[in-house]
């Protein structure tokens, strides 16, 4: 094996390799430095701007820190080539924009439905199809709810700057150990490829999946978890003697397959369902600016809610009566948070680079008005645009 | 070369019972399917190279030959249509010290995995690769494939194929696997020899299984019987050997006869270093 199977990460050596503790990097950069910082032992990509720098980067940095980095044919084979690497124990990741991650989601949902660790970075570009590549979009935020086939429970991350973006990254590789399954971080292009500066952190909080502790006869592969949470079943990496199948076949709890019976599918899916929804509160993560008297809130996610920072302070000193509402995990989706939200103000406006993914999901859980201010194109959102909303 | 006067030191039956997952029984093959012959050519190989079955892993796409893996006590990933090649990249790339075995069919390998194919054949990572061809779409009910004959029917192909077929040897041998063989599975020593060979080659060995589908390829195509055609596969097949010999010095009668050939037996032993050697070359320089 080449990286270190003892479920462990060389903190010391991670940070050596990267650098001074204060560096101006921009977001791609600090997606690889989180990677690094959270234990990443596994990289499978395929070039893609605006994400390219993310391969870049690893592949020169992947060695250095003695992990394994390899650039695929396609898309379709960077998320299966993770997948494989995962259930020989590694922590994962791939990288992509938009075309990528349409490619990425038959294998996507081969890692839900065989409950893999994995983290699949998306810097989104504008589309459909080729559209914008070179510029910054969010359009692809319902498809990283959907965009696989069938049922399933995405948890997707949504940093707005760039020490965010490496403390996310993090964040989502502890996410994807603890619940046995794929997690998404979207960042924009503008977020993607703007510097600013970031402080690497001294100390690094990381999870790993649980393994079995009984004998391999008594191993359930997908059945009830015993050391940590019930839904989430323990994980024995390939090789070490507990002989799991794995199938995307619907399969019951000892992975075989089950494909003609309605009880076994319903109890497998909803299982690896709400082994994310019933952790909905847990995983919930808000800013909240000036919302203690506010009467219309800003809802806004990722490189929006930076402008919708810059409007937070014109209406301000405009004497108006805004609050700054920001949605830092989009899926498992905050709504008891959104509907507690509308009781409190008039109006809710959620500014979006894209046509309105976020925006349904609040209108659906709100009880107040709700408006979509949507730029698409390429350009940021203005504060200007966002206030005319308001 | 493996050693043919070998004895064997268990029979078939205890071959089962070290090998095969019991409570997966009974399997999903058809009356007819040599797909279960395949499964134990494969056995008598690993027993045969004393493989560790907790260190060997099964992979495979989807078709009835990727079921093949479910029916055997190891690690195993059944993964998505055609993709079996690129999960095994990453197995084998993240842990080279696990033996990987590949079951893919025609039309997972060449059609939908066609690009990953030829990418893992260019990488040459040390795995075995048995490709089961049954020259049809059999598990979704006879389509044609990328692979049937000329003028064959398949259900989407009703007035016969008018397509030619890929030949996933010719293809293995040009984009750089160390082994390649084809044997079609009404002989089992020639098959079992080459898995074996195929274990020990340091890279890529790719071995292609003719396997006749009585379903839904042999009935539609004036083989009611599953002795029709195994004596056609008998009929179309030569040796290479053979097929050399007549190539070089047959008479213009005997040559043309080749044309409607099948070739069989081993095509290719070559060596070339593995990417995952290639990369442990790469991480001792930052050591």
């Amino acid at each position: 094996m080449f990286w270190d199977d003892k479920m462990t990460t060389d903190l010391e050596k991670v940070k050596e390799v990267l650098g001074p503790k204060k560096q101006f990097v921009h977001g791609d950069t600090a997606v690889c430095y989180g990677a690094l910082l959270a234990g990443c032992d596994f990289y499978g990509g395929y070039p893609i701007t605006p994400a390219s720098e993310i391969a870049e980067m690893i592949a020169s940095l992947m060695p250095k820190v003695g992990g394994v980095n390899i650039q695929m044919e396609d898309e379709i084979a960077s998320m299966a080539s993770i997948i494989g690497a995962s259930w020989t124990g590694a922590k994962v990741m791939t990288a992509t924009s938009g075309p990528g991650f349409s490619l990425m989601q038959e294998n996507i949902g081969f890692a839900y439905m065989s409950e893999t660790p994995a983290v699949v970075v998306n810097v989104q570009r504008s589309g459909p199809s080729t559209g914008q590549p070179t510029l910054g979009a969010e359009g692809d935020m319902m498809q990283a709810r959907y965009g696989s086939h069938g049922d399933y429970q995405s948890i997707t991350l949504s940093p707005n700057t760039i020490q965010e973006t490496l403390e996310f990254t993090i964040k989502a590789f502890n996410l994807a150990e603890e619940y046995r399954s794929p997690v998404f971080l979207m960042i924009s292009a503008d977020l993607g490829h703007m510097r600013e500066m970031i402080t690497i952190p001294d100390e690094v909080d990381l999870v790993y999946r649980k393994t079995p502790k009984v004998p391999p006869e008594e191993y359930v592969p997908f059945g009830k978890g015993k050391y940590g949470k019930e839904k989430v079943p323990e994980f024995a990496p390939f090789g070490t003697g507990y002989r799991t199948y794995v199938t995307g076949l619907t399969h019951n709890e000892f992975g075989f397959p089950a494909t003609d019976d309605q009880q076994d599918h319903d109890k497998l899916i909803r299982r690896q369902i709400e082994k994310i929804t019933d952790d909905r509160e847990k995983l919930t993560d808000i800013e909240e600016r000036m919302m203690d008297d506010a009467e219309i809130a800003l809802v806004s996610y990722g490189i929006a809610s930076r402008s919708a920072l810059g409007a937070l302070k014109i209406a301000r000193d405009q004497g108006k009566k805004v609050g700054y509402f920001r949605l830092k995990t989009i899926w498992p989706f905050p709504k008891k948070k959104i509907n507690e939200l509308s009781q409190k103000v008039d109006k809710i406006v959620v500014p979006e680079m894209n046509t309105g993914h976020v925006y349904h999901r609040v209108k659906e859980y709100a009880d107040c008005e709700v408006k979509l201010v949507s730029k698409i194109g390429g350009e940021i959102i203005s504060p200007k645009e966002i206030l005319e909303g308001v | 070369m493996a050693d043919e006067n070998e004895v064997d030191v268990i029979d078939g039956k205890q071959l089962q019972d070290k090998y095969l997952r019991e409570e997966m029984m009974p399997h999903i093959f058809c009356n007819g399917c040599a797909l279960g012959n395949v499964l134990d050519y494969v056995l008598w190989a690993v027993e045969k190279e004393g493989l560790d079955m907790d260190k060997t892993v099964f992979l495979s796409g989807i078709g009835c030959s990727s079921r093949i893996p479910g029916y055997i006590n190891a690690d195993a990933l059944h993964t998505t249509h055609g993709r079996a090649l690129a999960f095994a990249t990453g197995v084998k790339m993240a842990n080279p010290d696990l033996n990987v075995i590949v079951f893919t069919g025609d039309g997972d390998c060449i059609g939908i995995g066609g690009n990953h194919f030829i990418h893992a054949l260019r990488r040459n990572l040390d795995i075995t690769v048995i490709a089961v061809n049954n020259y049809i779409y059999g598990m979704t009910g006879g389509q044609v494939a990328p692979t049937t004959p000329e003028g064959h029917i398949g259900t989407t192909a009703p007035y016969g194929n008018i397509e030619p077929p890929f030949d996933m040897c010719e293809m293995a041998k040009a984009a750089g696997a160390t082994y390649v063989a084809r044997w079609p599975v009404f002989r089992p020593h020639q098959p079992i020899n080459s898995i074996r060979e195929g274990i020990r080659n340091k890279g890529l060995s790719f071995i292609e299984m003719m396997s006749p589908c009585t379903t839904a390829y042999g009935r539609r195509n004036r083989f009611r019987k599953i002795e029709d055609l195994w004596a056609f596969y008998e009929d179309k097949t030569i040796l290479i050997e053979e097929y050399d010999k007549i190539d070089r010095f047959g008479t213009e009668e005997e040559k043309e006869e080749l044309d409607d050939k099948i070739k069989i037996g081993v095509f290719k032993r070559s060596t070339r270093k593995p990417l995952e050697e290639r990369y442990r070359d790469l991480l001792e320089e930052f050591k």
